[in-house]
């Protein structure tokens, strides 16, 4: 809609919490250029959250959530696991339903709006984890690649099954040790990036989230290209600390050091795609 | 909804009416179409806007219909989805976000989906189901049976069944304005006997296709609809799922306690708009007394009139929800009753706890559960006739 959803009641303010003041008169909002440059300033779309301290997924939905273009007119979609915790403290529609099923709730979310409100963009998002998007859902994730909906998919990889303790997932590496793998993982990691393009998706990339300003890009590219032509999907590297070992300060070195190997930085851009972000440069939007 | 002189108009142009006008007092005209046909005529009518379908016998002609609907304009978004898992949570998705929406499904298909159920009553989404019940694997069959109407119970949805295509014309447009309503608010699953009722053709009394349904307003929703149109009920400091936290506890068990009473407060409506949540056929004297659903209902019916041939009085009790449960209603129905005959087509007899459990302490009346039928068995009423007669040990005749 607008930021009028978030106006308070003059009457009302003085029994209203302060950080829901805040939205109303220091967010960002109605503003595309946005971004995580704003950080410092604005008042965040999350309040506070229930991650472990220095978890490196808490910094991927700071700075997925502070370069959204269109937080108004933004839904969100998760799914169970470390993700579906934080969802109750951001400050717009989310979704959690079932484990495994984001892509398909998320599916029937944007049709229904883009039928309700069809002159308004509405940009539908889907937040997981690996487990989420690979193992449980990989059938609704891929299926709505397939359908070519018009949907962001956001990959939180930290390679295991974080929430539940500790266990292998199919993004864990060859080798690695987890519950459930008391021998090791016994198989490669999926290469979910590539089944993402193989699947019809139009704008892709793995990185890990060491970077604000690039993770700042490629969501803005990922939902820009949704929003137009067709499904996008990022896959990001947001290590769990707990589970492999590192202290809380740990998080930034440990991406760091994949962005050298495994998360290298890899983007696919289909045609139409490049066609969508040449325009929005050319609005200096990118 | 659009205005057009003096009438209300939905988007594919219909006429809005009152529910009541559409249900009871709308001319109607009769035509001989099947069950799928007739979910086509109750969608055209329902002011429908999202439908999602996926393949399965006995249900497909139905969705395939709806989806001629979406291409004519009457229902505002379709398509197939990958699997009823995927189906009904893309359904779900499309109620979430402010849409009145239907489907469809059968038996394996309903087990493959199961995990939407209670997520739908739990998200407190007015989806309504049609079920098309037949058998559950394994070993494959795909003939009717009820079987899957057992899992369903428990799910916090409301459960009707419907005897014929006259009934679920009627019910689903019903299932719409009573699932909908704020203090309900829960899905609603249609069921009827696969094949005998989709797949046959009967006499069904339709009103005009130029008058519909009033469209569905979410914004009269308990829960707000998921589309950034309204301030978001969720930012909070201290979430309920957080372990450790003891209101999570208390939130979850208030909340589904809360969406087993919304079940219980669509009782008033569902009068309203359907009648009563039972219907009685036969002598109101008679001691024997025949409890059913569905086909089993229809079958009885014919028992009855077999049985008064062989001098029995016997009568029907037609049980239209069950959930709710008819509790009263059949109580109050059953007081003078000796023996209870419940048939069923399914082998378990989950309509035969039902009964036995809301019965315990009411009625003096043996309960007999059955006969019952399965895998595809047709129930011809001669069978329901010489357990009767047995019970009564008089001399069976012409029964096979």
């Amino acid at each position: 809609m607008s930021i009028n959803i978030f106006k308070i009641n003059e009457d009302l303010k003085e029994f209203i919490p302060q950080e829901v003041i805040d939205l109303e008169e220091k967010a960002t909002w109605g503003n595309p250029k946005r971004g995580v440059m704003d950080l410092p300033y604005a008042k965040e779309l999350l309040e506070e959250h229930s991650l472990c301290a220095g978890c490196p997924e808490s910094m991927a939905f700071r700075y997925i959530l502070a370069s959204l273009p269109n937080p108004e007119d933004t839904i969100i979609v998760n799914s169970t696991g470390c993700t579906s915790l934080v969802f109750p403290h951001i400050a717009l529609h989310t979704v959690h339903s079932l484990f495994g099923n984001q892509n398909a709730v998320a599916t029937g979310i944007k049709r229904t709006l883009e039928w309700r409100f069809p002159d308004k963009v509405k940009d539908v998002i889907v937040l997981a984890g690996d487990g989420a998007t690979v193992d449980i859902g990989l059938d609704c994730t891929l299926q709505s690649f397939f359908r070519q909906e018009k949907i962001t998919t956001i990959c939180f990889d930290n390679e295991v099954y974080a929430n539940t303790g500790g266990q292998e997932s199919g993004t864990t590496v060859q080798g690695h040790v987890f519950k459930m793998a008391p021998k090791g993982k016994q198989w490669p990691k999926v290469q979910m990036w590539q089944l993402a393009i193989d699947s019809g998706c139009h704008y892709v990339v793995r990185m890990s989230v060491s970077s604000p300003k690039k993770v700042e890009q490629v969501v803005k590219k990922a939902i820009y290209v949704a929003r137009e032509v067709g499904p996008t999907y990022l896959h990001f590297y947001t290590p769990c600390i707990l589970e492999i070992g590192l202290n809380s300060d740990d998080g930034l070195m440990e991406m760091r050091d994949k962005d050298k190997e495994r998360f290298k930085f890899f983007e696919y851009v289909s045609p139409q795609a490049e066609e969508v972000i040449a325009k929005k440069k050319e609005e200096g939007l990118l | 909804m659009q205005k057009l002189g003096e009438e209300l108009r939905n988007r594919a142009g219909q006429k809005i009416v009152d529910p009541e006008y559409l249900l009871f007092e709308a001319p109607r005209e009769k035509v001989f179409m099947t069950g799928s046909e007739v979910v086509k005529e109750a969608v055209k009518r329902a002011s429908v806007d999202a439908s999602v379908s996926y393949p399965i016998t006995p249900q497909s002609e139905a969705a395939h219909l709806i989806g001629e609907l979406w291409v004519e304009g009457y229902v505002g978004v379709y398509f197939r989805g990958e699997s009823e898992f995927g189906v009904m949570s893309e359904i779900a998705g499309c109620s979430m976000a402010g849409a009145r929406t239907i489907t469809t499904t059968s038996g394996p298909g309903t087990l493959r989906a199961m995990e939407n159920f209670p997520m739908w009553a739990g998200s407190r989404l007015p989806i309504q189901l049609v079920l098309m019940a037949r058998g559950i694997n394994s070993p494959l069959s795909i003939q009717p049976d009820d079987l899957e109407v057992s899992f369903l119970l428990d799910t916090g949805c409301m459960v009707w069944y419907a005897e014929n295509a006259q009934e679920l014309f009627d019910m689903i447009l019903a299932g719409f304005v009573v699932a909908e309503q704020p203090d309900v608010h829960v899905p609603v699953i249609n069921v009827i006997n696969g094949f005998f009722i989709s797949h046959t053709r009967e006499s069904v009394m339709l009103p005009p296709d130029d008058i519909a349904l009033p469209p569905y307003n979410p914004y009269k929703a308990p829960m707000p609809p998921i589309d950034m149109e309204m301030p978001p009920g969720r930012f909070l400091r201290d979430p309920f799922v957080m372990k450790s936290n003891y209101i999570s506890y208390a939130t979850h068990t208030s909340w589904q306690f809360e969406v087993r009473a919304a079940i219980e407060r669509a009782r008033p409506y569902i009068k309203k708009y359907l009648g009563s949540l039972i219907e009685e056929f036969g002598d109101p004297e008679a001691d024997i007394v025949l409890v059913s659903t569905g086909t089993g209902a229809a079958q009885s019916k014919e028992a009855v009139r077999l049985l008064e041939d062989e001098g029995v009085k016997a009568r029907v009790v037609k049980l239209r929800t069950i959930r709710p449960f008819p509790i009263n209603e059949l109580r109050q129905a059953v007081k003078n009753a000796k023996v209870i005959f419940v048939p069923e087509f399914n082998v378990v007899g989950w309509l035969e706890r039902e009964i036995r459990r809301y019965l315990y302490k009411h009625s003096d009346a043996e309960i007999i559960g059955g006969p019952r039928v399965a895998g595809g068995m047709t129930m011809p009423p001669e069978i329901i006739v010489k357990d009767v007669l047995n019970y009564l040990g008089k001399e069976v005749k012409h029964v096979y």
